[in-house]
């Protein structure tokens, strides 16, 4: 009956535009489906306002257990799409599929309800705590808000995950501002984590980290992935971080998709020139190897007044005369999906 | 080896602080030979900015400096009398700090802050600075350098405003640069035109320059040497072929198998704990508590400094072909 009542909504994504390796509709815990959000910005008093498209038609889905991860510079939309993902956000357009259940058109009740499955780990983790709540409290207050356990089965929640996530019992009572990035980190996590959610989604977790540091945090994902089977959102500029990290790579530019696919397609035979520059421009710990390096001219564009067809052909090494006029769409090419005119 | 540009043995940097002083900078040696790229890499708090500060004399008087050398260019910087030190420091040694943004001055055209460097040290006429700053600006790959000059620090890019940096701290043709973590702030993209940008001019112009980060990726690509800092000590200094072969110290080792681009396994070989701080640092080694090799000796007694063969690491049983040394004879 559910398939009755959901199947307008399904057949939004067209079949070619599923990149390989996704799961088919039924089995995802999350489909987003051409999602877009546009801001109107002041510019002036007298000069028009503004409208950006900061993301303009994002579709993917995302398998239980599994790490998508959404690549892009500053400026690329990614963190806009974190915000539409955790609800933070209604998205402008599109549709965002949890249970069958579209949220980006739901009612307040209904997104209260999705919001505990859907949780977020924040960029910069001085930030992201308040500095007058202690760990304790910080990693109770979702159990508060959103459930209506005992204060004792709360304290027993905190504690357990403070344990899975490497935090001993007596950091319960204790501030923020007397622990270390890493530590600091592992805190945002359990208090994502506490709700149970079905999905993570996090925003540069660990580019506020040092090297050693970095490295505790990503193995404790790691662990509490295949623990807890939450499935990752994973937002990150680091190349490096996401082959170690995703199943499944989407690289944005300026809003779009430009390419999606397996980590390995994408990391092995990468088929977008951005992707391709962006992959030869990240330093490589080995000074052996010898890489011809694309440098890519110019900067990103203005998204107030981004370039007519591809939004990458100011930049774009491959540049043809289509390319300046008309859009490329996302479509299959060899084992990944490709929004390029020249890419084979 | 050419005499070298900037010559320091021993330096120590410690801070005043409320509960009591605090080595922020423990002994460190460096010598960079004009037109060689050496690299500090490290964590933060290992030291690697301030030590660097300090032989720009920028530090704070909660800072004391003491070291057995500092040398550039022939001067003695710890003996050069303030006056004296200023008519070097911003012409003959420049820095390049990692925050574009925040080391510009808002309320000043860029123009006016490239200038006032030249203005300072150089014997050049109003119309001979313009034309400098303009050619700077070419040099450092800004299209239309006449208007760019007149723009305000908020309109323009990081990675313009990197740029900037950069042609500042050129402006008077200097001997060395200090760049501090140059790309940190900056995408991928435009970090690769930065590093590729200071590369060309550092082979062109044959200028000595110092890159702190804590970057493996961009130590493998630019540098030719390295020196690894660890808590204020330095643990390893090696060309940058010969650390990422054949690494001496534990901690350097550890560090490079620690990067994800380098790991095998899902489950990365991290280093487990933290940095020590001024209340836990250890008595012996001060990596002895994370590092797996460590024994009693080296939890005791502060390990000596190994040979040029052996990196220059500071440890007990300093790791060949990741194996350690001397653990028998220790035994």
């Amino acid at each position: 009956m559910t398939q009755a009542i959901h199947g307008t909504a399904r057949e939004r994504t067209a079949p070619d535009t599923v990149a390989p390796g996704e799961p088919p509709a039924a089995h995802s815990v999350m489909e987003a489906v051409n999602l877009a959000q546009s801001y109107e910005v002041a510019r002036g008093m007298f000069a028009k306002s503004a409208t950006v498209k900061a993301v303009a038609g994002i579709s993917f889905r995302l398998a239980p257990r599994s790490t998508l991860a959404i690549v892009g510079e500053s400026g690329s939309g990614k963190s806009t799409l974190a915000r539409m993902l955790t609800m933070i956000e209604r998205p402008g357009d599109g549709s965002l599929l949890l249970d069958d259940v579209d949220v980006a058109e739901a009612d307040t009740a209904t997104l209260r309800r999705y919001r505990g499955e859907v949780q977020m780990v924040f960029q910069n983790p001085y930030g992201s705590l308040n500095p007058r709540q202690t760990v304790g409290k910080a990693i109770e207050e979702p159990l508060l808000v959103n459930t209506s356990l005992s204060a004792a089965e709360r304290r027993a929640r905190a504690l357990d995950m403070m344990a899975r996530v490497g935090l001993r019992p007596e950091h319960h009572g204790r501030y923020p501002h007397m622990f270390s990035g890493g530590q600091r980190q592992r805190i945002a996590i359990a208090r994502a984590l506490v709700l149970r959610p079905k999905i993570l989604v996090l925003d540069e977790p660990v580019s506020a980290l040092d090297v050693s540091v970095r490295a505790q945090v990503l193995n404790l994902l790691v662990e509490l992935q295949e623990s807890l089977g939450v499935a990752y959102v994973f937002v990150s500029h680091d190349l490096g971080v996401v082959r170690h990290m995703a199943d499944e790579v989407l690289v944005m530019y300026l809003g779009r998709g430009v390419e999606h696919g397996p980590r390995d397609a994408i990391f092995d035979a990468p088929k977008h020139p951005y992707t391709r520059a962006l992959l030869s421009a990240t330093p490589v710990a080995d000074p052996e190897s010898r890489r011809e390096r694309i440098v890519l001219e110019g900067e990103l564009p203005s998204p107030f007044n981004p370039p007519a067809g591809c939004p990458f052909n100011p930049r774009c090494p491959l540049v043809m005369d289509r390319c300046r006029v008309e859009m490329p769409p996302l479509e299959r090419k060899g084992g990944q999906l490709v929004a390029c005119w020249a890419a084979q | 080896m050419k005499e070298p540009l900037l010559s320091i043995r021993n330096l120590t940097v410690s801070f005043d602080t409320a509960r009591g002083p605090f080595k922020a900078v423990d002994g460190v040696d460096l010598d960079v030979a004009p037109g060689e790229l050496v690299a500090i890499v490290g964590e933060s708090g290992s030291g690697k900015s301030v030590a660097m500060l300090a032989v720009m004399g920028l530090l704070p008087w909660t800072a004391t400096i003491t070291a057995d050398r500092l040398s550039f260019d022939g001067h003695d910087l710890l003996a050069l009398a303030p006056r004296e030190r200023r008519r070097i420091i911003g012409r003959d040694l420049a820095m390049i700090f990692q925050e574009p943004m925040s080391s510009l001055n808002p309320c000043f055209t860029v123009g006016f802050q490239i200038r006032e460097a030249m203005k300072a040290h150089l014997d050049l006429s109003r119309a001979e600075r313009q034309a400098r700053a303009v050619e700077l600006l070419e040099l450092v790959g800004i299209p239309e350098p006449e208007r760019r000059l007149r723009a305000f620090p908020h309109q323009l890019s990081g990675g313009m405003s990197q740029r900037v940096m950069i042609a500042m701290a050129l402006a008077c043709n200097p001997k060395l640069i200090i760049a501090d973590e140059p790309t940190t702030a900056l995408d991928v993209t435009i970090q690769a035109q930065i590093l590729d940008l200071l590369l060309r001019l550092q082979k062109e112009s044959g200028v000595g320059l110092v890159l702190i980060t804590h970057d493996m990726g961009v130590v493998a690509e630019t540098a030719q040497r390295v020196c690894v800092h660890y808590a204020g000590q330095q643990v390893e200094m090696q060309p940058t072929r010969g650390l990422f072969a054949d690494p001496h110290h534990p901690y350097t080792a550890a560090l490079l198998a620690a990067l994800p681009e380098r790991a095998k396994g899902r489950i990365l070989p991290s280093i487990p704990g933290v940095v020590p701080g001024l209340a836990d640092r250890p008595q012996g080694c001060l990596f002895s508590p994370r590092c797996r090799f460590a024994t009693e000796t080296c939890r005791r007694v502060p390990p000596p400094r190994m040979g040029s063969e052996l990196g220059l690491a500071l440890c007990h049983y300093p790791l060949v072909e990741g194996v350690p040394q001397n653990r028998e004879i220790a035994a």
